[in-house]
């Protein structure tokens, strides 16, 4: 790879320049007219300046914090249950060749699956509330998790593992201090993947059915044709994802402080 | 007890053999006696299955025939009485030095508290006591290897068995790695049994150096007790004309097993 030969400050002002360049065509292209035609007509694309102060309007009144709230708890229950669901089964196939072996052609079906198909059957079994977006991202989060604990248990060095039996491990100690440490790692470094994952699976579910929610948010200004909204409701959903991985980022340095990329990331 | 006289690792024509009866035969019947207290090098070339030998002691490998006796008793399953030093990294790289010392403490029953305090004491004496809190990445391979050695002896195993355990350093730090060993083994005296390539180190700090055959059905073809005075400085007695002696003596023998390896790989 190329070495970054330039400095902070100039990095961060051609960044910015970006989102200036790209802001002002916007803004150009649906408020001047060129040649009497408006390249980005403002009825498909709205203005920067009109998706602003929706935003600033959207974030004066209470609604919004309400479907960001349950944007989040969705978000949270469907990584917390994926996970501890992939952690769990990870484990047990990881350990029992025979049972890997017996549902590996049905797990790579169910993992092929676009999970979007699986939505209208969710909202028919759990309704139109927040469970029925949990499943979505469950089973989203699930298989990424389950793959990377399994690898995580299979791929334990060799002499690591033998050093730690000639140490007097037994199977439960092994499990504690080797199997389950190595697996966490790789769980860990999946981290963003599947929190970016229960976050599809919870926006997607609103916006195929729900009455709350960011995803909600989007569809219904969808509906009405309401343009500056649904960009409103994109902007927003963009900063939020920013945030949550933010968070995910400070969780992951500080608990893999062992590992010599994420010390060196810092 | 076991009675003293019993040898520590009484290796008893054992062969290995992989891939089941009719397999390639790695190790043809070997016998090799280690006494309690005494310190063996196995040198051979590349690939001639000392590594195995090694493993059988162990209980890491079940030999197709023969049998392995430990401190008179036959071994059965894993060798509880042996500490295992690998070539390989084998520190757990999510524990840091201190944790990964006490663990062999800890997982017997030891009182975390008792155990990190006494891995504190082996850290020390390895000269590594203000490294505790670092993770095995952040040490030098020298350094993860002196971690090892603690891990290994804060057990207090009455054999050390060691695979090329300083094979993956450079020169320099062998020999400081090769005095540190002779310097804690002399505290107490264990039995060693001491894989290495390296003839010359297997002279320097063994009391006898076995010379295996080149494989496959590879086998002991000489033994050579190594009379040099203890205690022995692990780089001044290189510079000893008895060691030169008997290196000269043994690295004949070594030789033709050597270029016999090459041929067979190069061919």
């Amino acid at each position: 790879m190329t070495e970054l030969s330039v400095s902070r400050p100039k990095l961060i002002a051609l960044q910015v320049l970006v989102a200036v360049l790209l802001i002002g065509f916007w803004h150009v292209g649906s408020s001047v007219p060129i040649f009497g035609v408006y390249i980005l007509p403002k009825f498909f694309f709205s203005t920067p300046g009109d998706v602003a102060m929706r935003i600033v309007k959207l974030f004066s009144g209470t609604m919004i914090w309400k479907h960001l709230w349950i944007t989040l708890t969705e978000t949270v229950l469907a990584f917390v249950i994926g996970s501890v669901a992939g952690v769990v089964f990870g484990f047990w196939f990881a350990r029992r060749p025979l049972v890997a072996a017996v549902f590996d052609p049905y797990l790579k079906m169910a993992n092929a699956l676009p999970r979007v198909v699986l939505a209208p059957i969710f909202m028919l079994w759990l309704g139109l509330g927040i469970w029925s977006k949990v499943a979505l991202g469950v089973t989203l989060v699930f298989f990424i998790v389950f793959f990377n604990v399994y690898q995580g248990v299979k791929e334990v060095s060799p002499a690591v593992l033998a050093n730690a039996r000639m140490l007097g491990m037994n199977e439960r100690q092994l499990f504690r201090h080797v199997y389950w440490p190595s697996a966490l790692s790789w769980m860990f470094s999946s981290l963003h993947t599947s929190v970016g994952f229960a976050l599809v699976g919870a926006v997607v579910g609103e916006y195929l059915g729900s009455a709350a929610g960011l995803g909600y948010l989007i569809h219904e200004a969808e509906g009405v044709f309401d343009v500056t909204g649904v960009f409103a409701g994109m902007v927003i959903l963009a900063a939020f994802v920013l945030l949550v991985d933010a968070v995910v980022t400070k969780v992951e340095n500080r608990l893999l402080v062992w590992r010599p990329d994420a010390a060196g990331r810092t | 007890m076991h009675p003293p006289s019993s040898p520590a690792v009484a290796l008893d024509r054992i062969s290995i053999v992989y891939g089941g009866p009719g397999g390639y035969e790695a190790v043809a019947p070997t016998s090799l006696a280690v006494a309690q207290g005494e310190f063996v090098a196995i040198v051979g070339p590349t690939g001639c299955g000392k590594s195995t030998l090694l493993n059988a002691a162990a209980g890491l490998l079940k030999p197709a025939s023969g049998e392995v006796g430990i401190l008179g008793r036959p071994l059965a399953g894993l060798n509880g009485d042996a500490g295992y030093l690998f070539q390989q990294d084998s520190l757990m790289p999510w524990k840091t030095a201190l944790d990964n010392v006490a663990i062999g403490l800890e997982v017997a029953g030891t009182p975390r508290p008792d155990a990190l305090a006494r891995a504190a004491q082996w850290l020390a004496k390895v000269g590594l006591a203000a490294f505790g809190n670092r993770y095995p990445h952040q040490l030098s391979g020298g350094q993860r290897k002196r971690v090892g050695l603690a891990q290994v002896l804060i057990r207090n195993p009455k054999i050390l068995l060691m695979d090329e355990p300083f094979g993956p350093l450079d020169a320099q730090t062998r020999l400081i790695m090769g005095n540190l060993l002779l310097e804690l083994w002399a505290a107490d005296r264990k039995a060693v049994l001491f894989v290495t390539h390296d003839l010359e180190e297997a002279i320097a700090l063994a009391d006898r150096v076995v010379i295996m055959s080149s494989g496959p059905a590879a086998t002991i073809i000489g033994d050579h007790a190594i009379d040099l005075p203890r205690p022995r400085d692990a780089m001044e007695v290189r510079l000893d004309k008895c060691f030169h002696e008997l290196h000269h003596g043994i690295w004949s023998q070594l030789r033709g097993e050597v270029l016999k390896a090459y041929q067979g790989t190069a061919a």
